[in-house]
């Protein structure tokens, strides 16, 4: 799994390139996670559009990339797949994070540069 | 590829009958208790399920039951040091997928899948919790779970109920 970031004015973006958070890649994304929250940005935005599937152990590391967030920092979610919001939901953990669709105008602005 | 020998085995066939050609498919794997063998398998579970043309959510519904399933498998039954054989079969009948899996490691703590109940989550965020998650997973997804300790095999079967009229067409 790659965690690509770019910084929006006071907001972290990781975005995750990956298809997949499953049980074989669990620690990995849990230990690049920290490495890429530890500093910098108090928000932080993880776009999952990328991601087709997450099991439990999945669904757990991104649990633990939020508990493992310094003091005072927040995680977003943004652009859940069908198949992974259906997890977040069955175990109500969309109760716990922020979840949002991503902006669709970000990065948009040459429309009105003209 | 030498790699696939190595983690296991597909077969995908429709058996023909002369009143209802598709109605029945079955896949069957054998692979190794190990997080890389799993993710192998579901690729090929559902690239076998293909010609079935099941719908997004019922795919997901698919990989994440069986994910669940096998992942218990390595991490418990097949706990620690200990590593083998994970057995999968799966059969399409007009009810839906009716899926067995075998394997020869530990059994199921007090003889019963674990019931797997819902997490209060209202807690501080440190004490969120970050597994656990599987078994209610399984048990909201799958129908007719059953559990048997067969000799030194664990046999758990379940139905997935699929879109019906896609494997009665």
């Amino acid at each position: 799994m790659e965690l690509q970031t770019e910084t929006h004015g006071e907001t972290l973006v990781i975005t995750a390139s990956g298809a997949r958070i499953d049980a074989a890649g669990a620690i990995d994304f849990k230990d690049k996670m920290r490495k890429l929250t530890e500093f910098g940005p108090d928000k932080i935005e993880l776009n999952l559009a990328s991601v087709e599937f997450i099991d439990s152990s999945g669904l757990g590391a991104v649990v633990a990339s939020m508990k493992q967030l310094p003091m005072g920092k927040t995680l977003c979610l943004l652009d859940l797949t069908p198949t992974v919001a259906k997890v977040f939901r069955l175990t109500r953990m969309d109760s716990v994070f922020e979840i949002r669709t991503s902006n669709a105008t970000d990065g948009d602005t040459r429309v009105n540069a003209s | 590829m030498h790699r696939d020998n190595q983690l296991g085995s597909l077969y995908s066939k429709n058996t023909e009958t002369d009143t209802n050609p598709r109605q029945y498919s079955e896949l069957r794997l054998f692979f190794q208790s190990e997080p890389l063998a799993v993710r192998r398998a579901l690729e090929s579970i559902l690239s076998g399920l293909g010609h079935l043309d099941l719908n997004q959510d019922d795919c997901g519904t698919v990989e994440l039951v069986l994910a669940e399933v096998m992942n218990n498998i390595v991490e418990h039954a097949y706990a620690g040091e200990r590593s083998g054989v994970i057995e999968l079969h799966i059969s399409g009948t007009s009810r839906g997928l009716f899926c067995t899996v075998i394997d020869d490691g530990l059994p199921m703590p007090d003889g019963n899948p674990p019931m797997g109940k819902q997490h209060d989550l209202s807690c501080s965020r440190e004490d969120l919790p970050e597994g656990g998650f599987g078994w209610m997973l399984i048990r909201e997804l799958a129908d007719e779970l059953g559990y048997e300790r067969d000799g030194d095999k664990n046999k758990l079967t379940f139905l997935l109920n699929v879109e019906r009229t896609i494997l009665t067409s």
